[in-house]
C-alpha cells in the first residue's frame, strides 16, 4: 500500500499531503522535511526510485511540482509511476491544462479528486472516465445544495433534474469569470 | 471539464472569494513574519466564526483553516468544527468536514471517536455521494474501535449496493482488516462473490481485499486457491481484449488491475504445485505478449517476473523470466535497470548461474552516474563474487571504491573484505587488497579491520618482509588514514629488523637507517592527525624496536621517558611501564618484546578457560564469533553487543590489549570478565516461562524449549499493561563466547496497550561446549513519549536448561 503522497514545489513548499497511515504531526513534519531534501536534491534524469527507512520512495517531477510517495515493499514501483501519471491526468482532466497555481488555489479539489482515485493507500478506480463523472456529479450536488441551502441532501432526488439545468447555467456563468 | 475554481463555494460571492483572497494575501507576504501575522489574524477570525452559530460560512472557514494547516501552522482548534460539519445535513459542509477529518484527525485524537456515529448514519444515506464520503474517510483514518463498530455495515454494502459504493466498501474493508485482522473472516464470503463482477473498479477492490485476507490467514489462502482458474480467466480477458478506451494505458488494458491479479496469483501459487500449474500458461502468455516499450507494459512484465520466480513454475518459464530481466538490464531507462537489478538480487541465491551470465552488464552499472543504480549494482556485484571471478571482479570493485559516493563507502569496504576473506586466491593478494582498500578508503572501514589485518599478516610468515616494506612505504607517504597507520606501526614494531636488513625477495627493498624508521614512528607520535589509539600503536612499536635495532636504543629510551609525562593518560601509562622495563626489568625486556607467535583465528570455545602465557587472546575478541541477526546495520550492533558483554564498559580496541600484555600475565578484558561470569554458577530450575523484566508497565517473559542436546530455542514475549502503545521496541542479546546465538526477526515493534497484544522474538542458541548459560538482554523502547533502555541479566534459565 502507499503510505503517503506528497506534492512539493521546487522551492520546497508543500502543496498537498495525504497520509494513509496514522502519523503524529511531529513525525509528518519530519518526513516532509526529509522527503523535500531527498527529492529536490536529485539531478534530472535520475532514477525515480529511492530507498528510505523501510519504504520505497517513488517520485516524479511534473513541471514545477514533485510528486513523491512512499510504498511498502511488495508494491510495484513502475506501476506507481503510472499511478502518479494517472493522478496528474485526472487533475488535468478536471482543471484543463492544470498548473501549480490551480492546485494552490483549489487544493480542496485536488484532494477530492485524489479521494476518487486512491483510498486507504490503494487504487480505487482504474478508469479516468469514471473518476471524471464522479467529480462532476459531486460538484453538481455541491452546487445545488449550496445555492439552495435550505434543501438538505435528502431532499435532492425529486428536484435534481430541475436544478441540474439551473446549475449548468450557473457553471457557465462562473466559467466566464476571471480566474482570480 | 470546467475550471472548478470559484464555483466551488458559490452562492454569496464574498465567502468563496475570501478563501482565495486569503490564499493570495498569504502568498503575497514578503517575509515569514508578515506571513505569520496574516495567518494569526485569519486564524483569530476563523476561531471567532467557529464560536458563532451557523451562518453559512462554516465550510469556507474550515477550508481556510485547512490551507493554513498545510502551510505548517497549528490547526487543532478546527477538530471540533470538523465533527460538527460532518453532522451537517448539507453536502458541501459534509464534504469539507470529512476532508478536515482526514487531515486533522487521526486515530490518535480523541475527537475521531466522535465522528463514528455520523459515519454510521452516512453509510446508510440515500445519496451515494454522502455514503462515499463516509466510506472514504473510514478507509483512510478509521481506528480499530471504529472499524469494529462499523464492519457489519461495510459487509452489507459489499453485498448489496451499486458498483460505485461496492468498490469503496471493498477498500474500506481492506483498511478494516489491516486494523483488526480478526474481522477478515467477516468479509471472506462477500469478497469471493465480488470476483464475478464486471466493473473494473470493483474487481480491483476485490482483488486487493482477497490479497489482504490471504496474506493474513492461511486458511483463507487455502480457500482462495480454488479461485485461481477464475483469476486466470479474468487476466486472460484483459490480455487478449481489444482496445478499450476506458482502461487502456499505452496499449495495455488496465495495467493496474493486471498487476494486482498477478500479485494475488503469486501468493496463491507459492509453495503449491497445483495452483502454480494452473497459472503457468497464463504467465507464459503475459510474459511473451506484453509490449514493454512503455512503463505500463514494463510494470506488468515486472510483476509477472516476480510471480514466476516466486511460485513453483516450470524451468522453461523461469528461463523466460530471467531473460526478461536480462533484457531490462540493457534498457536505456534507468528505472528499468534499477528494478531489473532489484529482481535479480532476489534470485541470485537460487538461480546463481543465470544471474552470473549478466555479470558484465551489472558491473558496468557500477559506473552509472545515478546513486540508486550504483547501489543496486554494488549489492548485486557483491552477491556474484565467486572463486572463479574474484580477481577480475575485485579490480572492478576497487575501481568503484575510488569514486563511489560517500554513503556507499562503508558498505563497499565491508563487502570487499568479506569477499576477499572468502575467496582470496593467495595471501599476498589478500594483503594487497586490504592495503589497497585502506589506502583508498581507510576512514570508512570497520574497527575490526585493524586486528583482522594484523592477524592475517602474522599468519603469512613468508610475506613478513614484503608486508613491512609495503607498509613502511605507505606510512612515509601519508599518515592521515588511522587504520593504515596503526597496522603500519604494528608491523614496523614487529618486523622492523626485516626492514633494516635491506633485502627482500618479493619487492624492491628500501635502504633505510634505524634513524629513518624511528623518525617515521616519531612523526606519527607527534602528529596532530594521529588519534590516541594510533599514538599508542606508535609508542609500543618504538619500544619493540629497542630489541630489534642495535645502535639507537638510547633514542628510544629518551622517547619513552619523555612520554612518561604526556598529558594523554594512556600514553603516559605505557611510557612509564616501558621506562620501568628499561630500568628495573631490563633482563626481561628481550623476552617480553620478542616476536609474537602466529595468532589463531578465534574459534568457538577457544577463549574459554585458556590462558596460555604467550597467546594474546585480547587480539581476537574483536572478531565476533556469535552471529547476531539484528534489524540495523552490522557495525554498530557489533560494538553495542561487546559493550553488553564487557560489563566494565571498556571499549574493545586492540591497543589497550597490546599494552597490557607487554607486561605480564594476561589481564582481564571482555574475555576475562566472562570467565568471572562463568565461575561458581548455580543454575536453579524455574517454571517454563519466567518474567525477566518488569518496568513501566512493560513485561518481558522468557520461555525455553530444548530442541537438541546442545540447541535451545528461547522465546521472548513482551506485553504492555499501560494505556498507551509502546513503540520502537528492540531487543538485543549477548551470551558467553562459546555459545552461538541467532536472533530471529521480532513479530513487530509495537506492543498494543492494555495487554491487547504482544511482541515475540525467537532466539536460537547453540551451546556445543555445554558451558553454563547466561544471557544479557538489552531492551529499548518508547513508552509515554520517553525512550527507555535497560539491561537485564538472566542467570538462570527455566528447565530444561543445562
Amino acid at each position: 500500500m502507499m503510505h503517503f503522497l506528497l506534492l512539493l514545489s521546487r522551492q520546497g513548499k508543500l502543496r498537498l499531503q495525504k497520509w494513509f497511515t496514522p502519523v503524529t504531526e511531529r513525525e509528518k513534519k519530519k518526513v516532509i522535511r526529509e522527503m523535500t531534501l531527498m527529492v529536490l536534491a536529485c539531478p534530472p534524469r535520475s532514477c525515480n526510485f529511492l530507498l528510505w527507512r523501510d519504504l520505497k520512495i517513488v517520485y516524479k517531477r511534473y513541471a514545477s511540482l514533485y510528486f513523491c510517495c512512499g510504498l511498502g515493499d511488495q508494491d510495484n514501483e513502475l506501476l506507481t509511476l503510472e499511478v502518479l501519471q494517472r493522478y496528474v491526468e485526472l487533475l488535468d482532466q478536471y482543471f484543463g491544462n492544470v498548473c501549480e497555481l490551480d492546485i494552490i488555489f483549489n487544493f480542496e479539489k485536488a484532494y477530492f479528486i485524489l479521494d476518487e482515485f486512491l483510498v486507504g493507500g490503494e487504487i480505487l478506480e482504474t478508469s479516468k472516465t469514471v473518476v471524471g463523472i464522479a467529480m462532476e456529479e459531486a460538484e453538481t450536488l455541491q452546487e445545488v445544495t449550496h445555492t439552495h441551502s435550505h434543501l438538505s441532501v435528502t431532499h435532492l432526488p425529486k428536484y435534481l433534474n430541475m436544478f441540474l439545468l439551473f446549475s449548468q447555467q450557473t457553471m457557465e456563468e462562473y466559467m466566464s469569470k476571471p480566474t482570480y | 471539464m470546467t475550471r472548478g475554481n470559484a464555483s466551488a463555494f458559490t452562492g454569496a460571492m464574498s465567502p468563496s472569494v475570501r478563501l482565495q483572497e486569503m490564499i493570495r494575501v498569504i502568498r503575497g507576504a514578503r517575509t515569514q513574519g508578515e506571513e505569520r501575522g496574516v495567518i494569526q489574524r485569519e486564524c483569530a477570525a476563523i476561531r471567532a466564526q467557529f464560536r458563532q452559530a451557523d451562518n453559512g460560512t462554516r465550510s469556507h472557514n474550515l477550508a481556510k483553516l485547512l490551507y493554513v494547516h498545510m502551510l505548517g501552522y497549528p490547526a487543532h482548534f478546527g477538530q471540533m468544527e470538523c465533527v460538527r460539519l460532518i453532522a451537517s445535513p448539507r453536502y458541501n459542509e459534509k464534504r469539507v468536514g470529512y476532508l478536515g477529518a482526514m487531515m486533522l484527525l487521526d486515530e490518535k485524537q480523541d475527537a475521531s471517536l466522535l465522528i463514528t456515529n455520523s459515519i454510521k448514519n452516512d453509510l446508510s444515506h440515500s445519496s451515494q455521494y454522502v455514503q462515499s464520503l463516509a466510506l472514504c474517510t473510514l478507509g483512510c483514518m478509521g481506528s480499530a474501535e471504529m472499524c469494529r463498530d462499523l464492519a457489519p455495515e461495510i459487509d452489507r454494502l459489499l453485498r448489496a449496493s451499486n458498483s460505485y459504493i461496492k468498490k469503496k466498501a471493498a477498500l474500506c474493508a481492506v483498511h478494516i482488516v489491516r486494523k483488526v485482522p480478526e474481522l477478515g473472516e467477516l468479509f471472506t464470503p462477500a469478497s469471493r462473490s465480488l470476483l464475478s463482477e464486471k466493473n473494473h473498479g470493483v474487481l480491483h477492490g476485490a482483488v486487493v481485499l482477497i490479497t489482504e485476507l490471504c496474506e493474513r490467514n492461511p486458511d483463507t489462502l487455502e480457500q482462495f486457491r480454488k479461485a485461481v482458474p477464475e483469476l486466470v480467466q479474468i487476466m486472460k480477458g484483459l490480455v487478449m481484449s481489444g482496445y478499450s478506451p476506458e482502461h487502456n494505458v499505452a496499449g495495455i488494458s488496465d495495467p493496474f488491475l493486471q498487476v494486482r491479479i498477478l500479485r494475488l496469483l503469486r501468493i496463491l501459487g507459492r509453495n503449491n504445485d497445483t495452483a502454480s500449474d494452473a497459472m503457468n500458461d497464463l504467465l507464459a502468455q503475459v510474459a511473451t505478449n506484453t509490449d514493454s516499450s512503455k512503463t505500463a507494459g514494463s510494470a506488468v512484465l515486472y510483476e509477472t517476473v516476480l510471480t514466476v520466480m516466486d511460485i513453483k513454475s516450470e524451468s522453461g518459464l523461469r528461463v523466460l523470466a530471467v531473460n526478461i530481466l536480462g533484457r531490462f538490464l540493457l534498457n536505456n531507462d534507468r528505472n528499468i535497470r534499477y528494478i531489473s537489478m532489484t529482481s535479480l538480487q532476489k534470485i541470485v541465491q537460487t538461480d546463481h548461474n543465470a544471474v552470473q551470465r549478466h555479470r558484465g552488464t551489472i558491473v558496468d552499472c557500477l559506473k552509472d552516474q545515478d546513486a540508486s543504480v550504483k547501489r543496486r549494482a554494488l549489492e548485486l556485484s557483491l552477491a556474484l563474487v565467486s572463486a572463479v571471478n574474484i580477481r577480475s571482479l575485485m579490480k572492478e570493485l576497487l575501481l568503484f571504491l575510488s569514486s563511489c559516493p560517500p554513503e556507499l563507502r562503508a558498505h563497499t569496504t565491508s563487502g570487499i573484505f568479506n569477499a576477499a576473506e572468502r575467496y582470496a586466491p593467495s595471501q599476498r593478494w589478500h594483503i594487497d587488497t586490504i592495503l589497497h582498500v585502506l589506502t583508498t578508503a581507510g576512514g570508512d572501514v570497520r574497527d575490526e579491520t585493524v586486528p583482522n589485518l594484523i592477524q592475517l599478516i602474522t599468519t603469512a610468515t613468508e610475506l613478513h618482509c614484503y608486508t613491512v616494506h609495503k607498509l613502511y612505504r605507505a606510512l612515509i607517504t601519508d599518515i592521515s588514514v588511522q587504520s593504515l597507520v596503526q597496522v603500519a606501526c604494528w608491523c614496523i614494531g614487529e618486523y622492523g629488523d626485516l626492514l633494516l636488513r635491506g633485502e627482500c625477495e618479493e619487492t624492491e627493498p628500501v635502504q633505510v637507517a634505524e634513524d629513518d624508521v624511528l623518525d617515521a614512528l616519531e612523526m606519527v607520535l607527534q602528529s596532530h592527525m594521529s588519534s590516541p589509539a594510533t599514538r599508542g600503536f606508535a609508542l609500543t612499536a618504538t619500544m619493540k624496536l629497542s630489541t630489534r635495532i642495535t645502535h639507537n636504543v638510547d633514542r628510544i629510551r629518551s622517547i619513552v621517558s619523555i612520554y612518561g609525562s604526556c598529558i594523554d593518560v594512556e600514553l603516559q601509562q605505557r611510557a612509564v611501564e616501558y621506562n620501568a622495563l628499561f630500568k628495573k626489568y631490563d633482563h626481561m625486556r628481550a623476552a617480553v618484546l620478542e616476536r609474537m607467535p602466529v595468532i589463531d583465528k578465534s574459534s568457538p570455545g577457544h577463549t574459554n578457560g585458556e590462558s596460555a602465557g604467550g597467546s594474546i587472546k585480547e587480539m581476537e575478541p574483536t572478531k565476533l564469533t556469535q552471529e547476531v541477526v539484528l534489524p540495523q546495520g552490522p557495525a554498530n550492533q557489533v560494538c553495542d553487543l561487546l559493550d553488553l558483554l564487557g560489563g566494565s564498559g571498556e571499549p574493545l580496541q586492540p591497543s589497550p590489549a597490546l599494552s597490557t600484555t607487554a607486561l605480564g600475565p594476561v589481564s582481564s578484558t571482555a574475555g576475562g570478565d566472562l570467565l568471572d561470569l562463568l565461575g561458581g554458577l548455580d543454575v536453579t530450575p524455574v517454571p517454563p516461562s519466567v518474567i525477566v523484566y518488569e518496568k513501566n508497565g512493560m513485561t518481558l517473559k522468557l520461555q525455553t524449549d530444548k530442541q537438541t542436546d546442545t540447541g535451545m530455542t528461547i522465546t521472548l514475549t513482551a506485553t504492555n499493561s499501560t494505556d498507551r502503545d509502546i513503540t520502537s521496541l528492540t531487543l538485543q542479546a549477548a551470551v558467553p563466547k562459546s555459545v552461538q546465538l541467532q536472533m530471529k526477526a521480532p513479530s513487530g515493534d509495537v506492543i498494543p496497550a492494555h495487554g491487547l497484544g504482544q511482541v515475540t522474538q525467537t532466539v536460537l542458541l547453540n551451546n556445543p561446549n555445554m558451558v553454563s548459560l547466561k544471557m544479557r538482554v538489552r531492551v529499548c523502547y518508547t513508552s509515554q513519549d520517553f525512550v527507555c533502555q535497560d539491561t537485564v541479566q538472566i542467570d538462570s534459565f527455566p528447565s530444561p536448561a543445562w
